[in-house]
């Protein structure tokens, strides 16, 4: 049938020719619609003998099916086209900045504390807090800093008006407060915030502390030693810190110790830094504290959380922790 | 306290090299600051003799002389020191000599030959003095090496002593210590009985035996008031920080210097009758040393002649009694005053004084009278005259108790073991007096240790000795216990972190601020007060963050800033209670310009009081809090809420007072909010409710109502007053325009209804949404939207 050759091979020009669905759906009307060319020789076959019918019939049937899949063909070629350029349209800067706020930060020093919390929660630590105006009894006299003993000149106190209290001079009353309130076994850190008067380039008259206590049967100096020496492992991340213990004196403990960390300067000679005061606590503090000495021993040390913060993120004037100029603390995000 | 290394090297014969003898002292507990040469680095320096000196030809500031520095020949030397003189001895730098930066060579200085120079103390580095020649001891050797004359190769070692140890304010005291350290024999000086030659004598009494131990005086005739403190004297006191004065107080300086006992040289001739110790008493007065007029205080300890007080004990001697230029007697005290006695009065009256900073710390109350018989040696050397008997008075002497020191107590303080011969070593070393005991020692400290008190005063003695390198860092045992953390509680950081998301940076701001924020931003006149503040804008306690908060928005605007979020946490300060419980700790937050960074598709908007409330709703995670109309002195009335959960006042949160933003010259208001920490940190664990899986329902209900009616009391009416099976009742939208009547504004309520085992049937639903509007109408004349 020369004339179905003709049909299919017009369909598939006018297939090939439609840019659109729409002008798809017009070329296929043309061909397989009512009226359309293919339909038209369907209508035909009745004109035929009875005996060409069948034959006929499944000759053009089976160029209608192949219209048909020409059609399809068509048709998903042009979806795929359609979806490809919208898709192209669509398409945006990914490389520009997202939106929505832009994270803040935590204080270097609250970071310092946080991880200095984090370190020794892991050996069984807990937190302890206390308030920043003290008494006597707690800030000094508990601590075996007798009124005009020389030991109080160690640190100039800030005193409140009109009152006998202070600011805290040191973290230490906190010690006292939790010893009279909890038991034996005691494993606390203090941190927070001290005052003293001493205002220049290397010192502000409030800075941050954070001292421990141990309070055991059989808590000793080996003990403070080792627990300090992995702590400043763990802090500034080198297991090959150099520390020195040497002997010194706070009036709440006895033997008491300094010590110092080796530090290499810029000039790449090695000094030592004194990064805590510590020692085996007094068996009066035990007693002002309600703990019998004969039974239980411990020890205590105290860091400056603003030290720390210093030699660990190379911040080299201690005045920048509280100018809180946003271009200084975004460093520490 | 400074320490000259050859001075202390003569007590103890040590060899080791400087820096490891100041890594012994260090170690061992007496810190070595700093170590300090004495003079320059020089060399080819000697004793010269100035023969004559005569003008240089071509200078008029210029001197041609002729030194003999021993070598053989005549050398001519230019000078251009004012004070050069025939006759002096001085400090030639020969040829071929080296100074800091300079080599000395033949020259011709205008004209003239010279063959060496003559130098300053500053040239030598020895001090900053350039005022002319060093000039030497008319017996230096000519020809000898300056640096052996003057005891130059030596250097001292400022040592930080703490304030234990007032034993070792003096060389004997650092030389005792280092000798335990080291075991090297102590090689002090003795202190030989003068022979009196005279009878004149003064006698003394002490009348407070509770605070003057013992007192002990001596009267020296017929000195000469010309005498001159010897070099080597005043090398000494010069290395230890000290002045030279007059001989007879370098004198007793140098005993003090040399044994750690303050004296006080008397003019003999300006006292009347018996020397006493007493209280001062009221209406009596002193002048002292340095011109400073004390008058009565009750608990100061005098020094009376029969006049009256002359010196306050243990602390100054007075001005009307000092020696001067023209004594020809003096006498001398030495005394034992106790540390209570004396400690804080020289604070109290504002003077520092070495007798007073030692007797606060102990002064050693064996050695008292060879202290007295050592001065009275060296005066009688240096000014001549001659020793009366010594007068003494006798008051309490301190105990020293004998310890019971456990070896076991020992090993379980330092956590290892020390052998108990080793132990005892130490002790004896330390001067102590040592009884072995089984499994214990008995020791009784020494007269100058007055830290020896109890068992661990000894144990620290044993270790700082025997060495703190020794302690092994044990890594501690102890039995396991799990801390009790709450699932529901968060701690600090947690809020801080919160915070941070959110876009705010953490700040930290003093405690102490000026008076004027306390009233600007809490309204409170009447805050804490620091007694001694170190300036008048930081004088006072701060009862809220705010202030703070805006220094710091203020400093970073200066600094270029144009969007600000930052926050705080810290303690505030309400008031002095007893039990000291009015400290709360808060977190405040302050936000300031656009409300987003600046960034593409965004329309610069200012932050607002929504978007700081929303925050703070962030940072509170799930708990619940109710905002109320309220005012606060920082905050505008019309934008500020008081904060509250479960009815506990919180804190506030509201946009800044116009009446501040203008003062403090904010070019926007900022949003700002301060809450107490406490019930933001508690929590509980959450508790599984049932799950309906019956449909959900949604109505939204459009009313018009006043303009000052409050969405929260909207919103608690309906909530009060519906079934259970509504399950949310919010608004979602506010409108005000187009529409609404002026005065009126128009608010969308979003109705959730679920019940949790049927499906509501829409009579049900109807009822509800009726019942509300009519609810809503009867109390606050809410009207349907049309």
């Amino acid at each position: 049938m020369k004339e179905l050759e003709q049909i299919i091979s017009a369909a598939r020009e006018d297939f090939a020719a439609a840019a659109s669905v729409a002008d798809l759906e017009q070329a296929k009307s043309r061909f397989l619609g009512k009226s359309g060319s293919l339909t038209g020789l369907l209508k035909g076959l009745g004109k035929l003998a009875a005996d060409e019918r069948p034959q006929a019939g499944a000759t053009i049937n089976e160029g209608k099916a192949r219209v048909e899949s020409l059609l399809r063909a068509r048709l998903d070629e042009i979806l795929a086209r359609e979806l490809e350029s919208r898709l192209a349209g669509e398409a945006i800067d990914v490389t520009l900045p997202g939106r929505g706020q832009r994270p803040g930060g935590l204080h270097p020093i609250a970071r310092v504390q946080e991880q200095v919390e984090r370190l020794f929660r892991t050996m069984g630590f807990s937190v302890a807090d206390g308030p920043e105006i003290e008494d006597d009894e707690h800030n000094f006299t508990a601590l075996r800093m007798f009124p005009d003993h020389p030991s109080r000149s160690m640190q100039d106190t800030f005193y409140i008006e009109g009152s006998d209290k202070v600011l805290r001079t040191q973290t230490s009353p906190v010690q006292i407060r939790y010893m009279k309130s909890h038991a034996p076994p005691i494993r606390i850190i203090c941190p927070g915030r001290v005052y003293r008067k001493d205002h220049d380039a290397t010192h502000s008259p409030m800075f941050h502390q954070v001292e421990g206590l141990w309070v055991e049967e059989g808590v000793s100096l080996a003990d403070l030693k080792g627990t300090v020496t992995q702590f400043c492992r763990a802090f500034f991340e080198r297991d090959d810190i150099g520390l020195r213990f040497r002997p010194s004196y706070f009036p709440f403990v006895e033997p008491g110790v300094e010590i110092d960390m080796e530090w290499s300067r810029k000039d790449g000679e090695v000094t030592y830094l004194e990064i805590a005061g510590a020692g085996v606590v007094h068996p009066d503090v035990l007693r002002n504290g309600g703990i019998d000495p004969e039974k239980y021993s411990g020890f205590a040390f105290g860091m400056g959380l603003d030290r720390l913060a210093m030699l660990k993120y190379g911040v080299d004037d201690l005045r920048l922790f509280f100018e809180n100029d946003l271009k200084f603390l975004a460093q520490f995000r | 306290m400074k320490v000259s290394l050859q001075w202390l090297k003569e007590l103890v014969p040590v060899k080791a090299p400087v820096g490891e003898l100041a890594k012994t002292l260090t170690m061992g507990g007496l810190e070595v600051e700093e170590i300090t040469p004495v003079a320059g680095e020089f060399s080819g320096i000697v004793v010269g003799y100035v023969k004559s000196v005569a003008p240089h030809p071509n200078a008029d500031k210029l001197r041609v002389t002729e030194v003999d520095a021993g070598t053989g020949e005549t050398l001519q030397i230019v000078c251009g020191a004012p004070n050069v003189a025939a006759g002096q001895k001085v400090a030639c730098a020969l040829v071929g000599a080296r100074l800091p930066g300079l080599e000395i060579s033949k020259a011709k200085l205008r004209g003239v030959e010279s063959s060496g120079m003559l130098c300053s103390a500053r040239e030598l580095g020895l001090s900053e003095d350039h005022a002319g020649l060093l000039v030497l001891d008319d017996d230096a050797p000519i020809g000898r090496d300056v640096r052996e004359v003057l005891g130059l190769d030596d250097v001292y070692f400022t040592v930080k002593l703490t304030p234990n140890r007032g034993d070792c304010l003096s060389m004997f005291g650092i030389a005792r210590d280092l000798a335990a350290m080291v075991k090297v024999p102590l090689e002090l000086p003795a202190a030989p009985v003068v022979a009196v030659s005279t009878e004149a004598s003064r006698a003394v009494s002490i009348s407070e035996p509770g605070a003057c131990g013992e007192y002990f005086g001596r009267v020296i005739r017929g000195i000469d008031p010309s005498a001159k403190t010897p070099a080597w004297m005043a090398r000494r006191l010069e290395r230890a920080g000290l002045r030279v004065i007059r001989p007879l107080v370098d004198i007793t300086n140098y005993v003090m210097i040399e044994r750690g006992q303050p004296m006080h040289a008397f003019d003999n001739a300006k006292l009347q009758g018996a020397i006493g110790v007493r209280l001062m008493q009221p209406g009596e007065r002193v002048r002292l040393l340095n011109e400073q007029e004390v008058e009565y205080r009750p608990g100061l300890l005098a020094i009376t002649d029969g006049r009256g007080p002359i010196a306050l004990g243990g602390v100054m001697g007075g001005a009307d009694t000092m020696v001067g230029d023209a004594t020809t007697e003096v006498f001398f005290e030495a005394a034992f005053f106790h540390p209570e006695a004396v400690q804080g009065k020289a604070r109290d009256l504002g003077l520092t004084s070495d007798a007073a900073y030692r007797y606060e710390r102990g002064v050693d109350f064996g050695a008292t009278r060879a202290a007295l018989e050592r001065a009275t040696e060296l005066a009688l050397s240096i000014c001549g005259g001659s020793a009366g008997p010594v007068t003494v008075a006798m008051g309490d002497i301190p105990d020293r108790k004998t310890m019971r020191v456990r070896t076991t107590r020992v090993l379980e303080l330092l956590g290892y073991p020390i052998a108990d011969g080793e132990m005892a070593d130490i002790l004896r070393r330390l001067s102590c007096d040592v009884a072995v005991d089984t499994h214990a020692m008995r020791a009784t400290p020494p007269t100058w240790r007055f830290d020896l008190e109890i068992e661990e005063d000894f144990v620290e003695e044993i270790a700082r000795i025997h060495g703190y390198g020794h302690v092994p860092a044990e890594a501690p045992r102890s039995r396991l216990a799990m801390l009790s953390l709450r699932e529901g509680e968060r701690d600090r950081f947690d809020l801080r972190h919160s915070l941070a998301a959110l876009g705010y940076q953490e700040v930290v701001n003093y405690s102490f601020v000026p008076p004027e924020w306390e009233a600007d931003f809490a309204g409170n006149s009447s805050p804490v007060r620091l007694a001694n503040p170190i300036a008048s804008q930081m004088s006072v306690m701060r009862s809220s963050l705010i202030g703070g908060l805006v220094q710091s928005l203020r400093s970073n605007l200066n600094r270029g800033e144009e969007r600000v979020r930052v926050f705080e946490i810290g303690r505030c300060f309400e008031g002095i209670q007893p039990d000291l419980a009015v400290q709360p700790e808060r977190i405040a937050g302050l936000a300031f310009g656009l409300r987003w960074p600046e960034q593409w598709g965004e329309k610069g908007t200012l932050v607002d009081f929504f978007d700081a409330k929303g925050d703070l709703q962030a940072l509170a995670a799930g708990r619940r809090l109710e905002f109320v109309p309220g005012s606060h002195p920082a905050f505008h009335p019309g934008r500020c809420a008081l904060v509250r959960a479960s009815g506990e006042a919180l804190g506030a949160i509201g946009e800044m007072h116009p009446r501040l933003q203008q003062k403090y010259e904010l070019p926007s208001p900022p949003v700002m909010f301060e809450v107490a920490t406490g019930p933001l940190l508690q929590g509980d664990f959450p508790r599984f409710a049932g799950l309906s899986r019956m449909p959900v329902v949604r109505r939204d209900l459009a009313l018009v109502v006043d303009d000052g009616v409050a969405a929260a009391a909207l919103l608690e009416a309906v909530r009060g007053a519906v079934p259970a099976f509504v399950r949310e009742v919010e608004v979602f939208d506010q409108y005000r325009g187009k529409g609404v009547e002026p005065g009126k504004k128009s608010l969308a309520l979003r109705i959730v209804m679920q019940d949790t085992d049927r499906t509501l049937t829409d009579s049900e639903v109807e009822g509800v949404v009726a019942s509300i509007r009519e609810q809503l109408n009867e109390k606050f004349q809410a009207k349907p939207r049309t």
